[in-house]
């Protein structure tokens, strides 16, 4: 074979010997192919997966943990939720319309391949600077309207998730998306190929030549060279989703499915590979029988396509009719494309001609791991060591909060959110950007779903392991604001070149900060997915590991959102203000800093506070609550005014210095509030559980006065809504 | 009173009308496939939202070919009630059983969010639970609601009081301002001239259970049945 072919695939001298020694021969073009693919970073996690062992897998509530096409959670009553996270961050980097669409498309099919109805979708997306830069406006909106336009199709709402601007996602923005389904636990369905001699079936769209290769290239760093990989993004089909759902739904439930994979990431060779590996058997599959639009494809292509919308089922033997007439009532193909036999192998005729053959589990168990070379890098310890002391005073610390409430991620999201349908299937109890978290309700019961996604790079790219805690432990603060119990994570691990040591240690040390606050707060991983790569010429984007979290709420009448809500309520803090300014969004947006050591966090003290604001909740002592996050108390407090259109009057007493008490990113804070009369009953239950706490004021009239030592911010909370609302739809209008 | 929910394959506000029909009205409710060409014992037809065939094509333009719009049709035709929401409104004009056109909103966007109506009519059976000139708020969640029709269409649609509702601030007042998606004189629902099948771009069954945060909606759905129960006058 030529030496560069294999090469061009990506894979090194190494791995092309040991795919010599597992064939036994040297592979054709075809076996090459399906070898490059999966084994690319993308599909094996050849690099990840020593380090993602050690993440908690495993809890009562978990029903499924990693390793199917999602994971499952036990929600009582003998439902369950099924939730993954997938990120979609080089197509959308090179086509930000298609590519984020199919990343929704892709991620749906994942949560309905087990049988689920996905009820919901949340996004979690970064772009470079939107005031500075056109290409990240050009980025931004056409990712936001991808996501619009596949999601508002197919009908399933947008109701979440999270956007931030960095200069370091300027060429490569990331876009996650996550999903959530509902199902009755009886109906679970899994991706195997179990029992020789069943039909293996080819459902959906037809295969045609978009997408090869596009696991390769989410395995590579982005160059000038990426625009010519255009053609390595698919083109997404919403409607015809939309029908492959309701057909593969009503099919699940007739019983006759044995397994049932989405062809995503290389497509047909990932499918029946991993499929006929978890159950130990082998596929055969005449390529001449698979449905193609177009003419001429050749066997390579047809079996790297990653053609969107298409499913392999593996069905009982002798119900294929049946399985057909399903599929033709929603106007789609169902064809017989070969069976499971009991050889382990993977082999591919067209025709009478077998044009590869390969043991299933060499294309997935056997794949190498590597465990690269980790060493803490340079930039580190001098901006841990950034010497913030001697920052001025701040001259206008009301002007300051206008300033912050007007950066782009601190910013109302409203322009986003509005582009998505968040209500189709009237289930949304909390739209976005009025809780902490999205809140679902579960029709015919009392219970809700809360979910979010969660992820301050900065505090990652300034200390990874603590970065890491703090991204799970604020995923779960936002759930237990508006009531939820936190259950169970699905990540999505976006990192730079792991072949760098640095890069890797950034990745190693993030999971281990992770690994402990899942641990701690009893939120085990069910799975997600590893996003290396992420650079461009050379730099890499910031750290990003996205905890997406589902919580439980036992009565959604209980459901408490942010807006401070009636005149005279007293406004508690509950936890502590520290002297903390590092990694703050006011040191990167009003010093241009990235600077410092993230906040402090003790994992302990912060289950302390979750576990003592479930039971006010409980006990219905709020109005409402908010967590202290991006921008601070200052900005916090003004996020609850302006959500309920009300002012506050707040008074600050510690001695901290007016920057790091207003604007410091202090953890395992949360700002509730509640009626007077309850105020006593809510205190006793503060110190009775040994939680720091502090009254900070009330509610009440149309300006937010907040006093200290030596300043005083007065602002008309209208104003304020301005400046928050009209940030980001000034800037992309402009 | 028995409603029948129209689906068609890319409709996704059809689970929603029916879930309203069978849990909050607790009225009979059943779906009808678009494939099918009959329809029996049926009092009320819900269109509901979606994307009718994908909607790649003009929204709606495609739906009006299917088997069951014989049916629909001849229901309409002989006085059937008819409630096109959304995807259903575009549906309708696209039949023609109700004039002008829904096209692109002018911010090129999708928009969902809520919007005020003023109720014009509620001598018609959609809407006879309101006060004229109520103020309601209902969600709107489309790409192509601007609502359009010749100057003679618009003129005739004022002049019979067909328009049902406009969209206004939350005084009631049907300013450029409250307009979400620049639809001619504000209109958010038309009724036909027989006033026996009305479309609606906002969508009355996404608030019509307080848990939802608002039941605004419900009042459409409940002087159907009331209308129905009644006699028809």
């Amino acid at each position: 074979m030529k030496e560069a072919q294999w090469r061009e695939f990506g894979l090194t001298d190494q791995e092309y010997e040991m795919i010599v020694r597992l064939l036994e021969r040297e592979p054709n073009d075809v076996e090459l192919g399906m070898f490059s693919v999966m084994w690319s970073e993308h599909c094996s996690y050849k690099n990840s997966k020593n380090v993602l062992r050690n993440f908690p897998t495993s809890g009562p509530q978990i029903l499924q943990g990693p390793g199917e096409n999602a994971g499952i959670i036990d929600i009582g009553d003998g439902q369950a939720a099924v939730f993954k996270i997938e990120s979609h961050n080089h197509p959308s980097a090179i086509e930000p319309y298609q590519g984020a669409a199919t990343g929704v498309g892709g991620i749906i099919r994942d949560i309905f391949t087990m049988g689920a109805r996905p009820i919901a979708l949340l996004d979690s997306l970064r772009f470079g600077s939107l005031s500075k830069s056109k290409k990240s406006r050009f980025l931004f909106n056409g990712v936001v309207a991808g996501i619009a336009g596949y999601g508002n199709c197919i009908g399933i709402p947008t109701v979440g998730g999270e956007v931030y601007f960095h200069p370091s996602y300027e060429d490569n923005c990331l876009v996650n998306v996550m999903c959530i389904g509902l199902i009755e636990q009886k109906d679970i369905a899994k991706g195997t190929a179990a029992g020789p001699g069943n039909p293996v079936m080819v459902v959906g769209a037809r295969t045609g030549r978009d997408g090869i290769h596009g696991a390769t290239f989410a395995s590579e760093e982005l160059s000038e060279a990426s625009e010519e990989k255009r053609p390595a993004v698919q083109v997404g089909d919403p409607f015809m989703e939309k029908l492959l759902l309701e057909a593969c739904l009503e099919l699940i439930k007739t019983g006759y499915v044995v397994g049932m994979q989405d062809m995503g990431a290389a497509g047909l060779t990932s499918s029946s590979c991993e499929m006929a590996s978890r159950a130990g058997t082998g596929i055969e599959m005449d390529i001449a029988r698979i449905p193609r639009r177009e003419t001429g494809m050749t066997p390579y292509e047809i079996m790297l396509s990653e053609s969107q919308e298409r499913m392999l089922v593996v069905a009982k033997k002798g119900k294929e009719n049946e399985v057909k007439a399903i599929f033709e009532k929603w106007g789609l193909e169902a064809v017989v494309v070969g069976q499971v036999t009991d050889d382990g192998f993977m082999t591919l005729l067209d025709g009478d001609k077998i044009i590869a053959r390969i043991p299933a589990k060499a294309l997935t168990e056997e794949c190498p791991m590597y465990e690269p070379e980790a060493t803490e890098p340079a930039y580190l310890a001098k901006a841990q060591q950034h010497d913030l002391s001697t920052l001025p005073e701040i001259e206008d610390c009301g002007q300051t909060l206008l300033a912050l409430l007007s950066t782009p991620t601190i910013a109302s999201k409203e322009w986003v959110f509005r582009q998505y349908d968040y209500m189709v299937g009237i289930n949304t109890i909390v739209a976005p950007g009025s809780a902490d978290a999205a809140v679902l309700r579960i029709k015919g019961t009392k219970k809700g779903l809360a979910c979010t996604t969660d992820c301050n790079s900065r505090y990652v790219y300034l200390d990874p392991y603590r970065g890491g805690q703090i991204a799970v432990a604020e995923a779960a603060r936002n759930l237990i604001c508006t009531g939820a119990k936190p259950l169970a994570v699905t990540d999505c691990l976006n990192f730079g070149n792991p072949e760098k040591p640095e890069i890797f240690w950034q990745f190693r040390e993030a999971v281990k900060g992770m690994s402990e606050a899942c641990n701690i707060l009893d939120t085990p991983v069910t799975g997600g997915n590893v996003s290396f790569y992420n650079e461009t010429k050379g730099e890499a984007v910031f750290p990003t590991p996205v905890v997406g979290m589902v919580g439980l709420i036992d009565d959604i009448a209980k459901t408490v959102t942010m807006d401070f809500k009636n005149e005279d309520d007293i406004i508690i803090l509950l936890g502590q203000n520290k002297d903390e300014l590092g990694g703050s969004v006011f040191l990167s947006s009003i010093h241009g800093l990235e600077a410092g050591k993230p906040p402090e966090i003790d994992l302990q003290k912060e289950k302390l506070l979750h576990l003592t604001t479930l039971n006010l909740i409980d006990r219905g002592l709020l109005s409402s609550a908010h967590d202290c996050a991006e921008g601070g108390l200052a900005v916090a407090i003004s996020e609850c005014c302006i959500s309920g259109r009300i002012g506050a009057e707040i008074l600050l007493t510690e001695g901290i210095k007016a920057a790091s008490l207003l604007f410091g990113e202090s953890q395992s804070r949360i700002i509730v509030s509640t009626p007077k009369e309850k105020v006593d009953q809510v205190l006793n239950i503060l110190s009775n559980a040994g939680l720091p706490y502090k009254v900070l004021g009330n509610v009440g009239g149309k300006e937010l006065n907040i006093t200290g030592t030596g300043w005083k911010i007065r602002l008309e909370v209208a104003v304020m809504e301005d400046k928050y609302r009209e940030a980001i739809s000034c800037l992309m209008n402009s | 009173m028995r409603f029948g929910v129209v689906v068609f394959p890319g409709s996704n506000c059809d689970a929603d009308c029916f879930h309203v029909v069978d849990k909050v009205l607790e009225q009979p409710a059943e779906y009808l496939w678009h494939g099918q060409s009959e329809m029996k014992d049926i009092d009320c037809l819900i269109l509901p939202g979606g994307f009718s065939y994908g909607d790649y094509l003009r929204t709606g333009a495609i739906a009006r070919f299917s088997a069951l719009m014989d049916s629909i049709r001849e229901f309409g035709e002989k006085g059937g009630l008819i409630l096109g929401i959304c995807n259903g409104f575009q549906v309708l004009t696209e039949m023609g059983l109700l004039p002008g056109a829904l096209i692109r909103n002018p911010s090129l966007q999708f928009q969902c969010h809520d919007t005020y109506l003023c109720v014009e009519r509620n001598d018609t059976p959609f809407t006879c639970l309101y006060t004229k000139k109520q103020i309601v708020r209902v969600p709107i969640a489309h790409g192509e609601g601007s609502y359009v029709a010749d100057r003679e269409t618009l003129e005739k649609l004022e002049e019979k009081g067909q328009i049902v509702f406009r969209y206004c601030d939350e005084h009631g007042a049907a300013t450029v301002a409250a307009n979400p998606n620049g639809s001619q004189n504000n209109i958010a629902g038309i009724i036909n001239e027989k006033g026996n099948i009305m479309g609606m771009m906002p969508h009355p069954e996404r608030c019509a259970e307080d848990i939802l945060g608002n039941a605004d909606g419900l009042f459409v759905f409940k002087s159907l049945v009331k209308w129905w129960q009644e006699g028809g006058n």
